[in-house]
Protein backbone atom coordinates (compact mmCIF):
# COMPACT_ATOMS: atom_id res chain seq x y z
CA UNK A 1 0.00 0.00 0.00
CA UNK A 2 1.28 3.21 -1.06
CA UNK A 3 0.01 5.94 1.01
CA UNK A 4 0.52 9.46 -1.21
CA UNK A 5 1.36 11.95 1.67
CA UNK A 6 -0.55 15.63 1.69
CA UNK A 7 2.37 17.28 2.21
CA UNK A 8 3.99 16.88 -1.43
CA UNK A 9 3.78 16.06 -4.85
CA UNK A 10 3.49 13.40 -6.16
CA UNK A 11 4.42 11.95 -10.23
CA UNK A 12 1.29 11.28 -12.24
CA UNK A 13 1.51 9.92 -15.60
CA UNK A 14 -1.00 9.25 -18.14
CA UNK A 15 -1.72 9.19 -22.10
CA UNK A 16 -3.52 12.52 -23.34
CA UNK A 17 -4.94 12.23 -26.67
CA UNK A 18 -2.59 9.52 -27.80
CA UNK A 19 0.48 10.95 -25.80
CA UNK A 20 2.34 10.58 -22.62
CA UNK A 21 2.35 13.42 -20.38
CA UNK A 22 3.83 13.66 -16.81
CA UNK A 23 3.73 15.90 -14.10
CA UNK A 24 3.64 16.29 -10.40
CA UNK A 25 0.40 16.56 -8.02
CA UNK A 26 -0.59 16.68 -4.69
CA UNK A 27 -3.47 14.20 -3.67
CA UNK A 28 -5.69 17.09 -3.26
CA UNK A 29 -5.02 18.42 -6.94
CA UNK A 30 -8.56 18.39 -9.25
CA UNK A 31 -7.54 16.84 -12.79
CA UNK A 32 -9.11 19.63 -14.18
CA UNK A 33 -6.32 21.98 -12.37
CA UNK A 34 -3.57 19.37 -13.04
CA UNK A 35 -4.01 19.10 -17.12
CA UNK A 36 -4.73 22.95 -16.93
CA UNK A 37 -1.87 24.10 -14.69
CA UNK A 38 0.67 21.33 -15.26
CA UNK A 39 -0.28 19.97 -18.32
CA UNK A 40 -0.45 23.30 -19.86
CA UNK A 41 -3.81 21.88 -21.56
CA UNK A 42 -5.98 24.86 -20.68
CA UNK A 43 -9.24 23.49 -23.80
CA UNK A 44 -10.72 21.85 -20.69
CA UNK A 45 -12.70 24.75 -18.61
CA UNK A 46 -13.21 25.03 -15.43
CA UNK A 47 -16.80 26.00 -14.48
CA UNK A 48 -18.73 24.97 -10.66
CA UNK A 49 -16.11 22.51 -9.48
CA UNK A 50 -18.72 20.32 -8.32
CA UNK A 51 -19.59 18.60 -10.94
CA UNK A 52 -23.11 20.43 -12.36
CA UNK A 53 -21.93 22.49 -14.90
CA UNK A 54 -19.78 19.72 -17.20
CA UNK A 55 -17.58 22.45 -18.60
CA UNK A 56 -14.68 20.31 -17.27
CA UNK A 57 -16.14 16.84 -18.77
CA UNK A 58 -13.11 14.75 -20.48
CA UNK A 59 -13.12 11.38 -21.29
CA UNK A 60 -11.00 8.72 -18.81
CA UNK A 61 -10.79 5.31 -19.98
CA UNK A 62 -13.66 5.65 -22.03
CA UNK A 63 -16.09 7.03 -19.31
CA UNK A 64 -17.23 10.24 -19.39
CA UNK A 65 -15.92 12.37 -16.27
CA UNK A 66 -16.28 15.21 -14.78
CA UNK A 67 -12.52 15.89 -14.25
CA UNK A 68 -13.34 18.43 -11.64
CA UNK A 69 -14.65 15.20 -9.24
CA UNK A 70 -11.78 13.24 -9.97
CA UNK A 71 -8.26 13.66 -8.73
CA UNK A 72 -5.04 13.73 -10.86
CA UNK A 73 -3.54 11.32 -8.63
CA UNK A 74 -6.80 8.66 -10.06
CA UNK A 75 -5.62 9.26 -13.39
CA UNK A 76 -2.56 7.90 -12.71
CA UNK A 77 -1.76 5.27 -15.70
CA UNK A 78 -5.16 6.14 -17.66
CA UNK A 79 -5.81 7.19 -21.17
CA UNK A 80 -7.63 10.69 -21.11
CA UNK A 81 -9.56 12.32 -24.22
CA UNK A 82 -9.81 16.18 -24.14
CA UNK A 83 -11.04 19.03 -26.77
CA UNK A 84 -7.58 18.91 -27.52
CA UNK A 85 -7.74 15.93 -29.16
CA UNK A 86 -10.76 15.64 -31.51
CA UNK A 87 -9.64 17.95 -34.59
CA UNK A 88 -7.67 15.72 -36.95
CA UNK A 89 -5.25 17.93 -37.78
CA UNK A 90 -4.17 21.80 -36.18
CA UNK A 91 -5.61 23.28 -39.27
CA UNK A 92 -8.80 21.06 -39.56
CA UNK A 93 -11.91 20.91 -37.48
CA UNK A 94 -13.69 17.52 -37.59
CA UNK A 95 -17.15 16.72 -38.08
CA UNK A 96 -18.52 17.69 -34.94
CA UNK A 97 -16.62 20.93 -34.16
CA UNK A 98 -17.76 22.07 -38.03
CA UNK A 99 -21.60 21.44 -37.30
CA UNK A 100 -21.06 23.55 -33.86
CA UNK A 101 -19.59 26.10 -36.31
CA UNK A 102 -22.11 26.40 -39.05
CA UNK A 103 -25.09 26.16 -36.57
CA UNK A 104 -23.81 29.18 -34.11
CA UNK A 105 -24.01 26.31 -31.45
CA UNK A 106 -21.30 28.22 -29.20
CA UNK A 107 -20.92 31.75 -28.43
CA UNK A 108 -18.93 32.38 -25.27
CA UNK A 109 -17.54 29.19 -25.72
CA UNK A 110 -17.12 28.75 -22.10
CA UNK A 111 -18.93 25.18 -21.76
CA UNK A 112 -18.26 23.64 -25.16
CA UNK A 113 -15.52 21.79 -24.87
CA UNK A 114 -17.27 19.49 -22.81
CA UNK A 115 -20.46 19.39 -24.55
CA UNK A 116 -18.07 18.70 -27.44
CA UNK A 117 -16.18 15.65 -24.98
CA UNK A 118 -20.05 14.45 -24.61
CA UNK A 119 -21.13 14.13 -27.97
CA UNK A 120 -17.96 13.01 -29.39
CA UNK A 121 -18.29 9.91 -26.77
CA UNK A 122 -21.92 9.86 -27.31
CA UNK A 123 -22.37 9.64 -31.26
CA UNK A 124 -19.53 7.20 -31.47
CA UNK A 125 -21.13 5.06 -29.48
CA UNK A 126 -25.04 5.89 -30.68
CA UNK A 127 -24.75 6.76 -34.17
CA UNK A 128 -28.53 7.69 -34.95
CA UNK A 129 -29.53 9.67 -32.10
CA UNK A 130 -32.72 11.07 -31.31
CA UNK A 131 -33.53 15.05 -30.84
CA UNK A 132 -34.64 13.63 -27.30
CA UNK A 133 -31.53 11.51 -26.91
CA UNK A 134 -29.26 14.58 -27.62
CA UNK A 135 -31.56 16.23 -25.17
CA UNK A 136 -30.97 14.10 -22.75
CA UNK A 137 -27.39 14.14 -23.08
CA UNK A 138 -27.54 17.70 -22.64
CA UNK A 139 -28.80 18.00 -19.71
CA UNK A 140 -25.38 17.07 -17.78
CA UNK A 141 -23.79 20.80 -19.06
CA UNK A 142 -25.12 24.04 -18.59
CA UNK A 143 -24.89 26.63 -21.61
CA UNK A 144 -26.05 29.88 -20.56
CA UNK A 145 -25.42 31.76 -24.25
CA UNK A 146 -27.03 29.52 -27.05
CA UNK A 147 -30.39 28.24 -25.34
CA UNK A 148 -29.44 24.54 -26.70
CA UNK A 149 -30.97 24.47 -29.71
CA UNK A 150 -28.37 25.37 -32.21
CA UNK A 151 -26.14 22.71 -30.05
CA UNK A 152 -28.91 20.40 -30.93
CA UNK A 153 -29.40 21.17 -34.48
CA UNK A 154 -25.37 20.95 -34.30
CA UNK A 155 -25.46 17.58 -33.01
CA UNK A 156 -28.40 16.23 -35.51
CA UNK A 157 -25.78 17.14 -38.43
CA UNK A 158 -23.27 15.87 -37.27
CA UNK A 159 -24.97 13.10 -36.46
CA UNK A 160 -26.66 12.36 -39.76
CA UNK A 161 -22.89 13.48 -41.84
CA UNK A 162 -20.87 10.99 -39.64
CA UNK A 163 -23.45 8.05 -40.82
CA UNK A 164 -22.80 8.70 -44.10
CA UNK A 165 -19.53 9.86 -44.57
CA UNK A 166 -16.47 7.26 -45.25
CA UNK A 167 -14.09 9.10 -43.52
CA UNK A 168 -12.70 7.24 -40.33
CA UNK A 169 -15.14 8.13 -37.46
CA UNK A 170 -11.88 10.05 -35.54
CA UNK A 171 -13.07 12.72 -37.21
CA UNK A 172 -15.84 13.18 -35.07
CA UNK B 1 -13.59 25.78 -4.32
CA UNK B 2 -10.66 23.21 -3.76
CA UNK B 3 -10.43 20.69 -1.57
CA UNK B 4 -8.37 20.71 1.76
CA UNK B 5 -5.28 18.61 1.99
CA UNK B 6 -5.56 14.71 2.36
CA UNK B 7 -3.33 11.54 2.18
CA UNK B 8 -4.41 9.79 -0.88
CA UNK B 9 -4.51 5.19 -0.81
CA UNK B 10 -5.46 3.16 -3.79
CA UNK B 11 -6.26 0.04 -1.84
CA UNK B 12 -4.89 -2.95 -3.61
CA UNK B 13 -7.10 -5.45 -1.36
CA UNK B 14 -10.18 -4.84 0.50
CA UNK B 15 -7.76 -5.50 3.90
CA UNK B 16 -6.05 -2.77 3.33
CA UNK B 17 -8.99 -0.40 3.16
CA UNK B 18 -10.68 -1.93 6.14
CA UNK B 19 -6.77 -1.63 7.98
CA UNK B 20 -7.36 1.95 6.80
CA UNK B 21 -10.63 2.95 8.28
CA UNK B 22 -9.75 1.61 11.65
CA UNK B 23 -6.45 3.17 12.02
CA UNK B 24 -7.91 6.15 10.61
CA UNK B 25 -10.90 6.44 12.91
CA UNK B 26 -13.06 9.00 11.32
CA UNK B 27 -10.58 10.64 9.68
CA UNK B 28 -10.84 8.21 6.60
CA UNK B 29 -13.25 8.29 3.55
CA UNK B 30 -13.86 5.76 0.91
CA UNK B 31 -13.39 7.16 -2.73
CA UNK B 32 -15.17 4.96 -5.17
CA UNK B 33 -16.71 7.07 -7.95
CA UNK B 34 -16.38 10.19 -6.03
CA UNK B 35 -19.39 11.97 -7.51
CA UNK B 36 -21.01 13.11 -4.73
CA UNK B 37 -17.74 12.78 -2.19
CA UNK B 38 -15.37 14.62 -4.67
CA UNK B 39 -18.04 17.68 -4.73
CA UNK B 40 -18.34 17.47 -0.38
CA UNK B 41 -14.25 17.90 -0.69
CA UNK B 42 -14.49 20.82 -3.07
CA UNK B 43 -16.82 22.39 -1.38
CA UNK B 44 -14.82 21.63 1.81
CA UNK B 45 -18.26 20.19 3.75
CA UNK B 46 -15.57 17.31 4.20
CA UNK B 47 -12.28 17.26 4.99
CA UNK B 48 -11.03 13.91 5.87
CA UNK B 49 -6.99 13.14 6.71
CA UNK B 50 -6.82 10.22 4.27
CA UNK B 51 -9.08 9.09 1.33
CA UNK B 52 -8.82 5.35 0.23
CA UNK B 53 -9.56 4.90 -3.33
CA UNK B 54 -11.28 1.47 -3.98
CA UNK B 55 -11.92 1.50 -8.00
CA UNK B 56 -8.89 -0.75 -9.01
CA UNK B 57 -10.64 -3.44 -6.56
CA UNK B 58 -11.76 -6.53 -9.34
CA UNK B 59 -13.64 -7.90 -6.28
CA UNK B 60 -15.65 -5.18 -5.37
CA UNK B 61 -16.75 -4.62 -9.13
CA UNK B 62 -19.23 -7.79 -9.21
CA UNK B 63 -23.64 -7.42 -9.75
CA UNK B 64 -24.47 -10.99 -8.89
CA UNK B 65 -27.73 -13.00 -9.27
CA UNK B 66 -29.07 -15.14 -7.37
CA UNK B 67 -32.89 -16.10 -7.40
CA UNK B 68 -33.58 -12.62 -8.20
CA UNK B 69 -31.96 -11.25 -5.49
CA UNK B 70 -29.50 -8.51 -6.79
CA UNK B 71 -25.92 -8.13 -5.03
CA UNK B 72 -24.18 -5.07 -6.27
CA UNK B 73 -20.53 -4.55 -5.32
CA UNK B 74 -19.23 -1.62 -4.16
CA UNK B 75 -17.07 -0.47 -6.99
CA UNK B 76 -20.26 -1.38 -9.36
CA UNK B 77 -21.17 2.05 -11.47
CA UNK B 78 -24.37 3.64 -12.01
CA UNK B 79 -23.99 2.79 -16.08
CA UNK B 80 -22.64 -0.53 -15.65
CA UNK B 81 -25.66 -1.73 -13.43
CA UNK B 82 -27.65 0.30 -16.04
CA UNK B 83 -26.30 -1.86 -19.27
CA UNK B 84 -25.87 -5.00 -17.37
CA UNK B 85 -28.67 -7.16 -19.68
CA UNK B 86 -30.43 -9.00 -16.58
CA UNK B 87 -31.00 -5.74 -14.98
CA UNK B 88 -35.05 -4.79 -16.37
CA UNK B 89 -35.91 -8.58 -15.72
CA UNK B 90 -34.74 -9.10 -12.44
CA UNK B 91 -34.85 -5.58 -11.03
CA UNK B 92 -37.50 -3.52 -13.11
CA UNK B 93 -37.21 -1.16 -10.59
CA UNK B 94 -34.08 -0.17 -10.42
CA UNK B 95 -34.09 -0.02 -14.34
CA UNK B 96 -36.77 2.61 -13.89
CA UNK B 97 -35.13 4.48 -11.76
CA UNK B 98 -31.53 4.05 -12.61
CA UNK B 99 -31.91 6.54 -15.49
CA UNK B 100 -33.07 9.22 -13.11
CA UNK B 101 -29.74 9.33 -11.04
CA UNK B 102 -27.47 12.63 -12.44
CA UNK B 103 -26.56 12.58 -15.57
CA UNK B 104 -25.10 10.36 -18.24
CA UNK B 105 -21.80 12.09 -17.41
CA UNK B 106 -22.11 11.41 -13.89
CA UNK B 107 -23.69 7.76 -13.93
CA UNK B 108 -20.44 7.34 -16.09
CA UNK B 109 -18.29 7.32 -13.07
CA UNK B 110 -20.80 6.96 -9.89
CA UNK B 111 -21.59 4.11 -7.74
CA UNK B 112 -24.82 2.14 -6.56
CA UNK B 113 -23.29 1.95 -3.23
CA UNK B 114 -21.70 5.33 -3.08
CA UNK B 115 -25.08 7.36 -3.50
CA UNK B 116 -26.22 4.72 -0.51
CA UNK B 117 -23.24 6.01 1.69
CA UNK B 118 -24.19 9.67 0.76
CA UNK B 119 -27.56 9.29 1.83
CA UNK B 120 -28.92 12.63 0.23
CA UNK B 121 -32.94 12.67 1.24
CA UNK B 122 -33.68 13.09 -2.52
CA UNK B 123 -31.21 10.54 -4.27
CA UNK B 124 -33.22 7.76 -6.30
CA UNK B 125 -31.06 5.00 -5.47
CA UNK B 126 -32.10 4.95 -1.16
CA UNK B 127 -35.69 5.52 -2.23
CA UNK B 128 -35.63 2.52 -4.41
CA UNK B 129 -33.33 0.61 -1.65
CA UNK B 130 -36.03 1.98 0.65
CA UNK B 131 -39.12 0.71 -1.26
CA UNK B 132 -37.40 -2.63 -2.02
CA UNK B 133 -36.37 -3.64 1.27
CA UNK B 134 -33.01 -4.36 0.01
CA UNK B 135 -29.72 -4.36 2.76
CA UNK B 136 -26.70 -3.19 2.99
CA UNK B 137 -23.78 -4.98 3.74
CA UNK B 138 -20.83 -3.72 5.84
CA UNK B 139 -17.75 -4.95 6.94
CA UNK B 140 -14.89 -3.95 8.91
CA UNK B 141 -11.87 -5.35 9.97
CA UNK B 142 -13.38 -8.02 13.11
CA UNK B 143 -16.82 -8.63 11.34
CA UNK B 144 -19.75 -8.48 8.59
CA UNK B 145 -22.83 -7.12 9.14
CA UNK B 146 -26.26 -6.30 7.02
CA UNK B 147 -28.17 -3.88 7.66
CA UNK B 148 -32.30 -3.53 6.48
CA UNK B 149 -33.28 -0.24 4.10
CA UNK B 150 -35.29 0.79 7.10
CA UNK B 151 -32.32 0.59 9.60
CA UNK B 152 -29.74 2.33 7.59
CA UNK B 153 -31.25 5.73 6.55
CA UNK B 154 -30.78 7.74 9.87
CA UNK B 155 -31.26 11.20 9.02
CA UNK B 156 -30.22 13.89 5.92
CA UNK B 157 -26.57 12.22 4.63
CA UNK B 158 -26.24 10.03 7.73
CA UNK B 159 -26.26 6.60 7.83
CA UNK B 160 -25.74 3.76 10.08
CA UNK B 161 -22.52 2.74 8.66
CA UNK B 162 -20.00 3.12 11.55
CA UNK B 163 -16.60 5.04 10.96
CA UNK B 164 -14.45 1.93 10.53
CA UNK B 165 -17.20 0.36 8.13
CA UNK B 166 -16.91 -0.18 4.65
CA UNK B 167 -20.17 -0.73 2.40
CA UNK B 168 -18.94 -3.98 1.02
CA UNK B 169 -22.18 -4.67 -1.19
CA UNK B 170 -26.07 -3.76 -1.64
CA UNK B 171 -28.50 -6.78 -2.17
CA UNK B 172 -31.90 -5.77 -3.68
CA UNK B 173 -34.61 -8.67 -2.99
CA UNK B 174 -36.15 -10.80 -5.70
CA UNK B 175 -39.04 -8.42 -7.25
CA UNK B 176 -41.05 -11.29 -8.90
CA UNK B 177 -43.28 -10.69 -11.58
CA UNK B 178 -45.12 -8.44 -9.16
CA UNK B 179 -45.13 -4.37 -11.17
CA UNK B 180 -44.01 -1.51 -10.49
CA UNK B 181 -43.56 1.83 -11.20
CA UNK B 182 -41.20 5.02 -10.52
CA UNK B 183 -41.86 8.76 -10.82
CA UNK B 184 -40.02 12.00 -10.30
CA UNK B 185 -40.35 15.73 -10.45
CA UNK B 186 -37.37 18.11 -11.18
CA UNK B 187 -36.15 21.14 -12.49
CA UNK B 188 -34.38 19.42 -15.09
CA UNK B 189 -34.36 15.91 -15.48
CA UNK B 190 -31.13 14.51 -13.68
CA UNK B 191 -31.56 17.34 -10.98
CA UNK B 192 -32.21 16.88 -7.41
CA UNK B 193 -35.73 15.47 -6.98
CA UNK B 194 -38.23 17.73 -5.77
CA UNK B 195 -40.32 14.58 -5.04
CA UNK B 196 -39.65 11.03 -6.04
CA UNK B 197 -41.81 7.87 -5.59
CA UNK B 198 -41.56 4.67 -6.22
CA UNK B 199 -44.06 2.21 -6.29
CA UNK B 200 -44.15 -1.84 -6.21
CA UNK B 201 -46.79 -4.46 -5.84
CA UNK B 202 -46.66 -6.98 -2.34
CA UNK B 203 -48.78 -10.37 -1.63
CA UNK B 204 -51.12 -7.37 0.29
CA UNK B 205 -51.41 -4.63 -1.65
CA UNK B 206 -48.31 -1.87 -2.77
CA UNK B 207 -45.90 -1.04 -1.23
CA UNK B 208 -45.71 2.96 -1.78
CA UNK B 209 -41.85 4.98 -1.26
CA UNK B 210 -41.13 8.60 -1.19
CA UNK B 211 -37.70 10.64 -1.67
CA UNK B 212 -36.92 14.09 -1.32
CA UNK B 213 -40.06 15.01 1.13
CA UNK B 214 -38.44 13.96 4.86
CA UNK B 215 -34.72 13.37 5.72
CA UNK B 216 -34.90 9.91 4.75
CA UNK B 217 -36.59 8.07 1.99
CA UNK B 218 -40.01 6.70 3.58
CA UNK B 219 -41.82 3.69 2.73
CA UNK B 220 -45.69 2.83 3.57
CA UNK B 221 -47.09 -0.40 2.87
CA UNK B 222 -51.10 0.23 1.96
CA UNK B 223 -53.77 -2.57 1.13
CA UNK B 224 -55.35 -2.38 -1.80
CA UNK B 225 -57.61 0.60 -2.26
CA UNK B 226 -59.51 2.84 -4.86
CA UNK B 227 -61.11 6.18 -5.02
CA UNK B 228 -61.70 7.82 -1.77
CA UNK B 229 -60.05 5.25 0.66
CA UNK B 230 -56.42 5.60 -1.81
CA UNK B 231 -56.74 9.49 -1.52
CA UNK B 232 -57.27 9.40 2.52
CA UNK B 233 -54.33 6.75 2.31
CA UNK B 234 -52.28 9.02 0.58
CA UNK B 235 -53.02 12.35 2.22
CA UNK B 236 -52.26 10.74 5.71
CA UNK B 237 -49.08 9.99 4.09
CA UNK B 238 -47.90 13.18 2.39
CA UNK B 239 -48.82 15.04 5.95
CA UNK B 240 -46.33 12.34 8.17
CA UNK B 241 -43.97 12.74 5.30
CA UNK B 242 -43.73 16.52 7.38
CA UNK B 243 -42.66 18.53 4.14
CA UNK B 244 -40.86 21.88 4.56
CA UNK B 245 -40.25 24.93 2.92
CA UNK B 246 -36.93 25.12 0.44
CA UNK B 247 -35.95 27.47 -2.09
CA UNK B 248 -37.44 24.44 -4.69
CA UNK B 249 -40.65 23.97 -3.39
CA UNK B 250 -43.24 24.57 -0.73
CA UNK B 251 -43.90 21.89 1.68
CA UNK B 252 -48.03 22.02 0.62
CA UNK B 253 -46.51 21.83 -3.30
CA UNK B 254 -44.27 18.41 -1.86
CA UNK B 255 -47.73 17.08 -0.44
CA UNK B 256 -49.67 17.73 -3.52
CA UNK B 257 -47.08 15.80 -5.50
CA UNK B 258 -47.13 12.88 -3.35
CA UNK B 259 -50.99 13.05 -3.49
CA UNK B 260 -50.92 13.23 -6.76
CA UNK B 261 -47.94 10.36 -8.36
CA UNK B 262 -49.21 8.61 -5.35
CA UNK B 263 -52.41 7.93 -6.79
CA UNK B 264 -50.90 7.84 -10.18
CA UNK B 265 -48.78 5.13 -9.33
CA UNK B 266 -50.81 3.03 -7.22
CA UNK B 267 -52.94 2.63 -10.21
CA UNK B 268 -50.43 2.01 -12.53
CA UNK B 269 -49.13 -0.84 -10.54
CA UNK B 270 -52.57 -2.26 -9.14
CA UNK B 271 -53.88 -1.98 -13.23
Amino acid sequence: MTRLGSDRRHPVRFKLNGKPVEAEAEPRTLLSDFLRQQIGATGTHVGCEHGVCGACTVIVDGMLTRSCLTLAVQADGCELQTVEGLAPSPDRLGILQQAFRRNHALQCGFCTAGILMSLDHYLRRHPMPSEADIRDLLSGHLCRCTGYTPIVKAALEAAAELATTSEEKSDA
Amino acid sequence: MKPAAFDYVRAESVDEVLEGLLNEGGNARVLAGGQSLMAMLNMRLAKPRLLIDIMRLKELNRIEEQAGMVTIGAGVRQAALLAWPELARTQPLLALALPWVGHVQTRSRGTICGSLAHADPSAEMPLALIALGGEVHLRNARRRRRVAANEFFLGMMATARAEDELIEAVSFPAQGRGKCAFREVARRHGDFAIVACAAVATSKGIRFAVGGVADVPMARDLPRLEGSALDDALNGFAYELDARDDVHATARYRRDLVRIIGRDLVREVLQ
